[in-house]
Parts: C-alpha cells; structure tokens; sequence
C-alpha cells in the first residue's frame, strides 16, 4: 500500500529520532510505519501495550483503533477492514490466541492479508498470566484446523520488533496470508533503543490487485491478486472450499485439493524469501557444537556460546528470525559439520523437534519453563557439558 | 421470443439458480423482502456488502444476493462486518443471518454492536431451530418442544431477541414474520436509511427440520400460525406475560436517533490528524 499524505506526516513527525521503547510499543510504531490502517483487539497481558499505544498513536496518522469484545471479533474484524484494502492487524496473548485460531483459519482459506502479533506468555490456560514462554511455537504453525501454511516471525529486541513488523504487513500482502509475530513476553516488554527511521528509507510491498473477480481465489496465478469491497465487482469471500471466483463448491474432490495444495504451495515456494535467520559461525570445520535458538531465548543462548568462546570452545550459533516457514535448508547446512544441536528454549521442546527432522546430528532441547527466561549460565553450563 | 425476464434477477446470482431452500421454506420470502427493499430504496448493489455467517438464512445473501459478499465463520458477521464498516463507512453493509449465528454462538457481538451503536443492518431470520444441521435446540426454540438434541422435551425458555436489542441500546428493532411481508420490506428499508444500529427479527419457518416435529408440516401451516399469533407492538403494550404467552409481538419496537459509532471513530481520527497538522506547523 502506498502511504497516503496523514501517515507521511507522522513518519516525518518521528523519523530520525531514537526512542526508548517497549518490544510491545516498538511492536506498534513498527505497525504504523508499515502503513497499518486498523487495529482491532482486546486487552492481554503482556500484549496489551501494543493496543495501548495504537490507540494513543494510529489515529494521529489517520487510522483507526477499536477495542472489540473478545479476541473472535478483533480477528474478525482485521478480516472484514483487509477486505476493504486496509492494512490491518491485532495483537494478543495465549489465551487469546486460541480463541483467534478459527478466524485465523478463515484468513488463511479467504487469502486475507493481515497481521496477528502474539506475545507469548506461560500456559496452557491462564497459566502464569503475565509470566514469558515460547509455548505457541507449533500452535502458530498448526493452530487452526485442517491443511493449512503459515508465515511467523521472531523478534529478539525492541528494535527488531519495529523491523519486523514492516516485513510482517509486507510478506502478508506479498502472499496474501495472515503473518503472525511470534514474540514473547520478555520481548514485548524488554525496554530499548529504538531508531525510527526516516520516510525516505521506509519501503512497502504493494498489495497485489486482480483485474478479474472470476481470478481472485486462484485462476492461473499461484497468488491470485485482490479486488476490494465497493469496486462494484460483486466479490464473493466465503470460507468454504471454493472455486476461483470465490462460489462454494464443498463437494468436488478436486477443487478442494488444488485450492489448499495452491495454498499450501504458495508460502512453500516463497521459502527463499520469507526465511530470514542469522548466523555467528567459527571457522568451518572446527566446531562439533552447536546451538540454536530464537526470540528472548537467543540472547542468553548467544551469551552463553561468546563464554564458552571465550574458554576456547568452538561453538556454531543460529537464530531462527522467520520460524514458519521453518528454514530447513539453511538449518541443515548449519549441521553439516556438528555433532551435536542445542536447542534453548522457553518451552518443553518445541522448535527442537522441528530442527531434528531437517539434521543428522544429535539435537538436544534445552528447555525453560516456569515464567522466566534461561540464564546465560545455565545455558553455558549445558554447552560444556556437550563439548566435554 | 426470450422469457421475459423479473425485474429483481439484477439483484440475484442468477448463474447459481435454482437455490437450494427447502420447500416452503421462510428464506426465499426473505431474499424476495429484501431484493424488494433494495430495489424501492433505489440503492446501487456496488455500493453494498452483504455479511452473513453459517446456517440457512446465511445463503440469502450469500451466494444469491448479487453484491460484495462476506460469508464468515460461524456467529461472527457482526465482527468481520465491523471491520468493513469503519473502512468504508459510505458503503451500505447489511448482515443477514440465523438465530442460532447471531443470538447464539454470535451473541455477544449482536448486544455489542447494539451497544456502540455502529451503523449496520442486521436481519436475523429466526426460525427457532438449528435447521441446517438436522434439528437441534436453539436458544430461540420455545420450551417444552422435541427436537433431535431436546427428545425429552426442551427445558429453557427461549431468547426475545428483539427486546435483547432494544434493550443493549441499538438506533431501529422491530420484529416481523414471513406472513407480514410487506411491513417487513417497508421495515426493511427504514432499518437501512436509518444510521445506527438496526435490527429486524424475522420469524421464520423450517418446516423441514422443526414444523414436522411440531405439527406444522407446510410452510402454509407456518404463516397461518404466525397470522394467528401476531400481535402488533401497539396492542402489546401493557399486556400481562401470560396474556403475551405464545403471541409474537410485532411492529416497530424502537427507533430513534444516538451517536453513531463509525462517524464518532472518524471523527477522532480527524481530530488526532488536524492536531499534528497544526503541531507540524502544516507540512506535509
């Protein structure tokens, strides 16, 4: 989408100045900057800063905020405003992460761009309401029932938080997906600098539009382009299996199979594109240790593999920034070398179990549970016992 | 010499014809009200989206109804209709759906877009069953009836939607049924022109899945019943409950003008924007 002239102004307003921000309030600047037209959500601890600061911000840039009455509506609602050509997004937590997954689905099935940004917290249930965990890695990627693909992002600081988000609005409307932002709570409420950067250097995929409403739901492209609501071309959505004109058809075989196999394939085949990760290797060859990691749990996870540099242990370090798709490739050629994989993270081993599938090495969960993130000592300590 | 063609198949789908009601159903009078409606208020398809969500009534715009179409998750086209009407407050967005979608699984949105007042269109088609999936007891359903999930008898009294509504604060409620269709389609249009929060409950029949249960076998057998039981608003008022046991209450319940929600959210925005304006010192 391009920036209409109210949200050029506030970029103007803040671009060059470094705020000291939360991951949640990054996470909502970062929303705005991405052109983000509408928020709707429903409060969560430790998510509800994003809506927070929306609320007070979006409308200065001429969007609009609602709170809804649960997190069904506020998922609904993003739908029904991304379907008038909008930008849009809500943020929430666990508990309300579950209650959105059914109009998740309904966004993966209708191919609505939007954007869900969940700060993880502790569960199942209520859990430790407002403690940190990475407990939603698979239920980001299999949440919502049936076949379906994801795209999900990791954020690990506040600043990281603001780029992601642009990326998150983008890759929506590349792929014509929800996105989800897969923080957690340490994240969305680490305090830091953030830059925000100038107009001049804020890009934005533009939203594909289709000329045709016979070709908005397949036809011949693997991402079919959009025509929006009051364009007078009589858009038929439904989240029923359906034919490329957007008419039900629930009972033939093969339109139900190419629809979520085009589906399916679509985020597939943008792997390339979509993956982002970040490596900090020793030479090649050298190391047989390594350690994997994301989001708040890749920062003592780094700390603990620079001390055990620092007492001449060569130990490999990859942070998965994209999760879903998961990078197979690039997680296995971070292998290729290693005997062993250490996986920390603020669940029982969710992401391990994923990395295991793509490596032939030994992979090892390093997990963290109970409301508060690893330290760099225990993570270090499990590092030597490996090299030992 | 082609067939000559009805002047409301503008408003249809016709390529998907024939529709897939049962026989005697009430949603064909529905869809027949509203094209109607649609039509006499002279409004344009192009600038209408139709939301519904699941059950019978939802095919009535969803596929026939030719406009913009969102055909949502079940109990939930307030919601997603919440959100197209803020984006596009100059489109006409009505949501047509069943009692089971809006007064049951949906019913927290209905009493919370009554309460913000936004400026939508809701016409529940309450049929008092859940009729697509074979039977089931619905929150609308009259105590002391059979159906496939009550067999012993159903032991809760049913919602009065319409007064719900009222009551959680929309702008335009009035309750109707398949028998009074001409009220209806003037009701129809008045709850569109009005901006706000309008709702019609439209009483209808399934004699399919509920009229068989209940001894009412037609779609005739249905509206001769709701002639019966009809009473108008007017000669309601201050009757006792028992006199008002087993009647349906119809007419126009309230309308009158409050703040809509969409217009006020606006005009927020356009507050926040001139503000920066004038801070900005004008820039761009």
């Amino acid at each position: 989408m391009a920036l209409d002239d109210n949200k050029k102004r506030y970029i103007n307003h803040h671009g060059g100045k470094t705020y000291f921000l939360l991951g949640d309030e990054a996470c909502a600047y970062g929303a705005i900057y991405a052109g983000c037209d509408f928020f709707a959500g429903y409060p969560i601890t430790p998510a509800s800063e994003v809506a927070e600061l929306i609320a007070e911000e979006l409308p200065k840039a001429g969007g609009i905020c609602i709170q809804m009455e649960d997190e069904l509506a506020s998922m609904a609602a993003i739908v029904g405003a991304a379907w008038t050509g909008a930008r849009s997004m809500t943020a929430t937590s666990g508990p309300g992460f579950s209650l959105m997954q059914e109009n998740i689905g309904y966004a993966i099935m209708t191919e609505t761009p939007c954007v869900i940004v969940n700060v993880q917290r502790s569960g199942p249930s209520t859990g430790q309401a407002t403690k940190p965990a990475q407990g939603d890695m698979l239920q980001a990627r299999w949440g919502t029932h049936g076949d379906h693909n994801i795209i999900a992002l990791a954020p690990n600081s506040a600043q990281e938080c603001f780029d992601l988000m642009q990326d998150c609005f983008d890759l929506a409307d590349t792929y014509r997906t929800p996105v989800i932002l897969l923080m957690d709570g340490e994240i969305g409420h680490i305090r830091e600098s953030v830059v925000m950067p100038e107009l001049s250097s804020v890009r934005h995929t533009s939203r594909k539009r289709a000329e045709r409403a016979e070709e908005i739901f397949g036809g011949q492209e693997l991402i079919p382009g959009m025509i929006h609501y009051g364009e007078g071309s009589n858009v038929h959505v439904t989240g029923s299996t359906h034919l490329a004109n957007g008419m039900r058809d629930v009972t033939t075989p093969h339109v139900h199979d190419e629809l979520i196999r085009r589906i399916y394939k679509k985020i597939d085949s943008g792997r390339e594109d979509i993956v982002r990760i970040e490596t900090d290797t020793v030479a090649n060859g050298k190391s047989r240790v390594g350690v994997i990691s994301y989001g708040a749990s890749a920062r003592p996870a780094r700390g603990a593999v620079k001390a055990a540099r620092a007492e001449g242990k060569n130990i490999d370090f990859l942070r998965l920034i994209s999760i879903w798709p998961f990078a197979r490739k690039q997680v296995a050629e971070f292998s290729r070398d290693l005997d062993l994989i250490l996986v920390p993270e603020m669940n029982l081993g969710q992401m391990s179990r994923e990395i295991e599938r793509f490596v032939d090495c030994k992979v090892i969960a390093v997990p963290k549970i109970g409301g508060v993130p690893h330290t760099v000592d225990e993570i270090h300590q499990v590092i030597m016992e490996a090299v030992s | 010499m082609s067939e000559p063609r009805h002047r409301l198949m503008d408003f249809v789908r016709e390529e998907i014809m024939p529709h897939r009601f049962c026989s005697g159903c009430g949603c064909g009078t529905v869809l027949n009200a509203f094209t109607n409606a649609v039509e006499g208020l002279g409004l344009d398809s192009a600038e209408m989206v139709c939301v519904s969500g699941i059950g019978c009534s939802s095919w009535i715009p969803s596929p026939y109804f030719r406009a913009d179409t969102l055909h949502t998750t079940h109990g939930r086209p307030i919601a997603f209709a919440t959100g197209v009407k803020i984006l596009r407050p100059d489109l006409t967005v009505v949501v047509i759906a069943g009692d089971g979608d809006v007064a049951g699984i949906g019913g927290n949105h209905l009493i919370h877009a009554a309460r913000r007042n936004i400026d939508l269109s809701v016409f529940m088609v309450n049929n008092m069953i859940y009729g697509m999936t074979g039977g089931q007891v619905a929150p609308t359903t009259p105590a002391g009836v059979v159906t496939t999930t009550t067999p012993h008898s159903n032991v809760e009294p049913p919602f009065r939607v319409a007064d719900l509504v009222v009551a959680a604060g929309a702008s335009y409620v009035a309750r109707w049924t398949t028998y009074h269709v001409f009220p209806l389609l003037e009701s129809m249009q008045n709850a569109i022109k009005r901006k706000g929060f309008s709702f019609i409950e439209i009483m209808s029949q399934c004699p399919e899945n509920y009229g068989r249960r209940i001894g009412l076998r037609t779609g005739i057998d249905f509206l001769k019943q709701f002639k019966e039981q009809a009473l108008r608003v007017e000669k309601a008022n201050g009757m006792s409950e028992e006199e008002l046991k087993d009647r349906i209450v119809i007419g126009k319940l309230c309308d009158k003008e409050r703040p809509e929600y969409v217009s006020e959210l606006h005009r927020i925005t356009r507050e926040q924007v001139d503000k920066l304006k004038k801070e900005m010192g004008g820039a761009a």
